[in-house]
This record gives C-alpha cells, structure tokens and sequence, in this order.
C-alpha cells in the first residue's frame, strides 16, 4: 500500500540493521528508552529486536495512555456509570483496565474480582466505546435527559480533540454533557523518569538516549526535548510509528552515543517540526491548565504532569459536576507494572507474567493495550522466552 | 360485503412483525405461508410436518453444524444477515469435507421489526440456500418484545454427508503440511465496520460471504483421498484465530510469511486507520488448508482455477513445536508471534 510499504520495506531494513551493527563499538552497551507505546507495539509487532545486535537494547517507556491510568481513575468512571448512572464514552482501550473489586452493600470495597468497565457493562452499566470525542458529544444530543461522562485519556496527541469538544459543548450550551479529564503529558514523565533514583543515582537503569514520540511531538514540536539533551545530557531521535523510523532512529541514537552528542534530532520531518502545531496548541491552553499532580500507574505522584479544565469550563467538568474526590488504590502486591513503566523490570521479571495475567485477563495495565510492554511481549515476542524449536523445511 | 375464505394478505410494505406473529395462532401461520414457505418452497418443507423426512445417501456419514447469527447492522456490502446465515452453514459443513445436503432455519422475531426488512432478509436467504442448492428443509418463528432482540437473529443448522473413510479435520494437521489460503483476507470484517455509523468512513470494500462447498469440491477433486488433512474457514477472530486453533488441536506449531498473505489495499488502508490487523479480522467467504506437501502444488493450482480462489496463496507451513505457537516472519524481516485474538475488536460481525 502506498505510502506505508515503503516504511515497512525488508530490504532497506537489513540494510539499516547493517549499518547498526557495523557502528556499534565492540564491547559497549547501547541502552534506549522508546517513550512511546507506538514505539513499543511496532518493535514487537515487526519483529524489530531480531534485527539488532546484541549490544542494542530497548527499554520500553510509560508512553501507553492506557497503561498509565491508575486504578483510582477507573473506579471513578466505573462509580459515574454504576452509581450515578451516567451514560460514559470511552476509547475501547480503556474497556478491560483492571480496577478495584465492586464496593460491597455496605460502600467498603469489596473482596473477590475487580471490575473493568467492561465488567461493569455487563452489571448494567451504560458504557459505550466511541471512536472520537465528537462520538460522545453526539451521544450526548442524542440523550439529553442523560448525564454523559466522556472519559478523556492519553498524552497531548489525543487532548487537542477533547478541548474541541468542550468548546463545541460550551458553544451549544449542553446541559448534561462533561469531561473525566485525565490527559497527561510526555515532558513531565521523562523528567520524572531522568530523576529517578534508579536512573540518577543506582545506574540500575542506564538509559544512553530515547526515542521521541511521534504524534505527540507533532502537536509539541522538537523544542521541548532540548531541555532534556542538554540538562540531562541524554540524546533524543524524534521518530515515526512505522518500523523503519524505529530503527533509522536507533542508527541515529547509536551515532550519537559514539561522538558523544547529546542532541535532539528529528527523524521524522515528514510530519513533526520543531515549534509543532501552534493552533492545536493554543487550543488546548485555552481549555486546560495545569494540574499540580497527578498519579500515573507504575510512576505514582507526578507534580505538574497533567491537565485539567479551566474554572471558565467548570460546569463540563465531570470532577466538579459530581464532587469528585480522587482516592488512589495501590496496585496488585505482585503486579510489577509500575517497575516495568520505570524501565526498571522488564515483563517476563514479572511472576504474574503469562500465569494470571494474561491479555485476556489483564492484572495489570501493562497487559491491557497492545501497547504496553507486557501484552506486546506476550502477543507478540513469547517465543522468544521459550527454547529454540525445530524448524522444519 | 365480505368476501367468503378471504384472508387479507400480509402488507409487507408497511407492517411489523407484532407479538401475534409468534403466539402460534392465525398470524404466525400466515406469515410462514406467505413469506417462508413461499420462498423456501421444497419438497421437505411441504410435507408441513414438525419435522423434515430426509433421505441419506448409502455409503455416507452425516455431518452436522449449526450457527447462530446475530450480525448487526443487518445489510451490509456484499451481502445481509440472510446469506450469510445459509452461507456461515453451509461452510461449517464443508469444512469437514462432507457434500451439505440440508439446512434448518430458526427464526427469532423482534416486535416491531419492518416486514419489508424481513422479506428482503428472507428472500436473500432462499436466493442463497437456491445457488448453493442447499434446501431450508425445516424452521422456526419466535417474537420477543421490543427491546429483547436486535430486529431478527438467524439460527441455521446444516447436515451434509461426508464419503466413508474420508477424514479432514483440525486435529489433523502435522509437520510439515503446507498451509493453502483461497484468497485475500478482512474482507467481511471491514465492510460490516464500514457500515457502522459512528465510524463514517466509506470503504470500497464488500463482503466476502460466498458458500465454499464448491471450492472445496474442486479442491477435492484434484489431489488424492486424505492428501488434504484440514479444512477452516476463518471466520470471527480472522486467519490469525483459525490458525491458532488449529495449532492447538493438533498439537503443532506453524511458520507463515506475512509477505504471502492477500490482503486487498483498501482493507490494508481501513485497518491501518482504525488501528486494527487484518490477520484478526472476520472472513465468511475464504479457506485454509493443511495440505501434505507433495500434493500442495496440485492444490493451490485446484483453489486458483475456481472464481472463489483466484488469489489462493501458499502462505506457510506446519511445524512441529510443543510450544504450539504460530509464528511469522514479517514482511519487514523480524519474527513475531501469531496469538489468539483477546477481547473483541468488532462487536457483533456474523
């Protein structure tokens, strides 16, 4: 198909795989960090791994949306939905993300199974998977005598299209329409990942460069990640989602690491420039601000690194609309997702990897989107946990 | 002045189906006269009993499949909840290897549903049940109320007879098999997610839904008894499902090479923008087939030279491996697990 199989292209990727272990020193250790979840599926998903040397290693970031949702978050949803009875609108991702157990009749939290809002559905539930935010503002003119909830996540690629929708709510004077806003944004959580212990201090992580995000640097542009080569010294190749990006990239990074450059380079000029798209930009500031903190999954509390609507929005606000309080919930005692978000552990350290969590019946988030790292592996890399088979023919 | 023994004739253009229809008075009777058995019309079926008197043909074995569709929406390109009920059967049927012979239909009704939906849904279904040469021998109408249904769910269920001493069947696969598939895949999935409207995107892309009984039978035909060991139709779940399934029933693992299997571009192109693989979307009109390999040439040239495997393609083969994964080489040079398919990308596509 054109325009994507000139990016998926055999040939040239041997050829990238060539020049990768050519320029690889003997001896030294090239660790990268891919931020984004895009990064991570395309790496599983083409097989990418196979093609680099040994002495390349991928560490795979916080960048899912869906695997950075805490658990308090799901269960506010779940509680607009069960509780309130809210009509909610979701990105089908979010749909199998563990939660807590149902509260029992006495409000405590319950024992047993945790519900998902895909649990919570088949309890009666009405929760609908859009495709688009406009998706749930339709739901919303179609049932006015409804209060629908739509359940904002992701970084900045997927918050432009959520201020549109509150403007559009704001401009129409819905009624019974507001917002769960949870978008988080990339810059805040690589700087929470450069000062972690780990990585400042233990060297249990070493990370030698990251691969930029894609989408969300077209909406941020290149300019934001020159704080992070220079302050941290780190070098960043922005790069695209199709494989060949992924490891033009590396090549890239490998060089970078050799001259001893800690840069921002941009691999993916086809789309991303460095002062990136200014009108979604002021479109957000806008409707959104900053909030103080937020939790994310596997990274606990983040200062500065989310957003939430401005007071002149407050009535799409659904925090503000229910009076809601955020009440974080720790993760499963052995779920080590949040090690492997840090880059710390990696999902076969993990004694629930491919036991009970499994993709179809996620413990943690990791194993939810097929872009986390766990159910990337799982879906996509298992083989490679397992002794060589015979090959026949 | 009335008229004596007249009975005013259903109007299919206006009416619903209401809760009279199934409560097994004059109503329903009617309706069968003048929608099903008018267009199912057979010998079997106009015996009028409870049941259909079939024959079997000597020297045979019975098949038997049954298949519940409850597609939404109900039309779609390339086809309609009809077909593919006659067509969803029939293949299970030829999959096992077996000639189908009969189907049974039953019928459940939502109060409310239009009258002339039904008809359209009905006669495309004895249309399909006609080329396949595949008879509605016997069925069945129920009404629910409105709200308890989604407008009309189709319940088919085939017998075919199968030769004695023929057997085809997933547990049957072994190393080094090939694997033989009759054409590109997603076609089905895509054109039924390019109907629902909260996607609005218009995808050039019809349903591939087809009765495969013939294809089989040429495929039959051209190599020796017992040199094809499976037959499936990867339907729900995609190529990616069967293939798993398969892998799991006969204990074997699998080697495919993702540059041989046809995917049109305009399903690559709707896949690619709603972020789903085509090897997990639904076909209702393609097979896959392990073939022992020196019969697979005579195969593949078997399925291309009949109209429904004209882009029949060797994509693979079977390996052994306890581990019973299907593996692929990308089309980009990496490996990569084939697995199962987790939750359900579609809701409700066949």
């Amino acid at each position: 198909m054109k325009y994507i199989d000139e990016f998926r292209d055999g040939a040239l990727a041997r050829g990238i795989a060539a020049r990768i272990a050519d320029e690889v020193r003997e001896g030294r250790r090239y660790s990268f960090m891919e931020f984004c979840g895009g990064h991570t599926h395309a790496i599983a998903r083409y097989g990418i791994r196979e093609l680099l040397p040994d002495g390349v290693r991928m560490i795979h970031g916080p960048g899912c949306p869906v695997c950075v949702l805490p658990i308090g978050r799901i269960d506010q949803v779940i509680g607009l939905a069960l509780g309130r009875g809210a009509i909610v609108c979701t990105y089908g991702d979010t749909m199998r993300v563990p939660a807590s157990p149902r509260p029992g009749p006495d409000g405590q939290a319950g024992r047993g199974e945790g519900l998902s809002l895909i649990k919570a559905k088949a309890l009666g539930a009405d929760i609908r998977m859009v495709y688009s935010a406009a998706d749930a503002l339709t739901v919303a003119r179609q049932n006015p005598d409804r209060e629908v909830v739509f359940f904002a996540i992701g970084f900045e690629t997927t918050t432009p299209p959520t201020a549109l929708v509150i403007r559009q709510a704001h401009a129409e004077g819905l009624r019974n329409f507001s917002v769960l806003c949870c978008h988080v944004l990339t810059p805040s959580a690589i700087t929470h990942i450069l000062e972690s212990a780990e990585v400042r201090q233990y060297g249990t992580v070493p990370i030698d460069g990251f691969i930029g995000p894609a989408h969300v640097s077209i909406v941020i542009g290149s300019q934001p990640y020159v704080h992070f080569a220079e302050e941290y010294r780190k070098p960043v190749v922005i790069a695209g989602f199709e494989p060949l990006d992924v490891m033009q990239a590396i090549l890239m990074l490998v060089r970078q690491v050799n001259d001893g450059r800690a840069e921002v380079e941009n691999e993916f000029t086809r789309a991303v420039s460095p002062e990136g798209n200014v009108a979604a930009q002021r479109l957000v500031a806008s409707v959104f601000e900053l909030r103080e903190r937020f939790e994310w999954r596997g990274l606990g509390e983040v200062p500065y690194s989310a957003l939430k609507i401005r007071p002149e929005y407050g009535e799409f606000d659904a925090e503000r609309r229910f009076g809601l309080h955020y009440r974080g919930v720790p993760d499963h005692k052995q779920c080590e997702c949040g090690a492997i978000l840090r880059g710390v552990k990696q999902p076969t350290d993990c004694k629930l990897f491919g036991t009970v969590c499994t993709p179809d019946n996620p413990m943690g988030s990791c194993m939810v989107s097929s872009e986390g790292a766990c159910a990337a592996h799982y879906s996509y890399g298992r083989f490679k946990d397992v002794p060589v088979v015979a090959v026949q023919g | 002045m009335a008229k004596k023994d007249y009975i005013r004739p259903i109007d299919f253009r206006h009416g619903r189906v209401d809760m009279n229809h199934g409560a097994g008075g004059r109503a329903g009777a009617q309706l069968i006269d003048e929608l099903f058995a008018r267009a199912f019309d057979n010998d079997a079926l106009r015996q009028g009993n409870d049941g259909a008197l079939l024959d079997v043909p000597a020297g045979h074995r019975l098949v038997m499949a049954t298949d519940g569709h409850v597609i939404s929406p109900l039309f779609f390109p390339g086809g309609d909840i009809g077909c593919l009920s006659v067509h969803g059967t029939v293949n299970d049927v030829a999959m096992m290897g077996a000639r189908p012979l009969y189907l049974a239909a039953s019928f459940i009704l939502e109060e409310g549903f239009p009258l002339a939906d039904l008809q359209r849904i009905v006669e495309s279904m004895a249309r399909a049940s006609r080329e396949a040469g595949v008879p509605v021998v016997t069925g069945d109408t129920k009404v629910v109320e409105q709200g308890k249904g989604d407008g009309v769910f189709i319940c088919t269920t085939g017998i075919g007879a199968l030769p004695a001493g023929r057997r085809i069947g997933g547990a049957l696969a072994r190393p080094g098999d090939v694997l033989l598939l009759s054409g590109s895949i997603g076609g089905h999935g895509v054109a039924v997610l390019s109907q629902r409207e909260s996607l609005g995107f218009e995808a050039a892309v019809r349903s591939d839904t087809a009765a495969l009984h013939g294809l089989v039978a040429a495929l039959l035909a051209a190599v020796p008894e017992g040199a094809v060991h499976t037959l499936r139709d990867p339907t729900r779940g995609g190529l990616a499902t069967t293939l798993n399934e398969i892998a799991a029933q006969a204990g074997v693992g699998m080697r495919l090479q993702e540059r041989a299997i046809p995917v049109r571009p305009e399903v690559q192109g709707a896949c690619e923008l709603l972020g789903i693989d085509p090897l997990y979307v639904a076909n209702e009109g393609k097979l896959v087939a392990a073939v022992a390999p020196a019969h697979a040439d005579a195969a593949l040239a078997a399925l291309r030279a009949h109209p429904l495997g004209r882009d029949a393609a060797c994509i693979g083969t079977v390996v052994d491996d306890p581990h019973r994964f299907v593996q692929m080489t990308t089309a980009f040079g990496g490996q990569r697990v084939v697995d199962w398919l987790t939750g359900e990308p579609l809701p409700r596509i066949c």
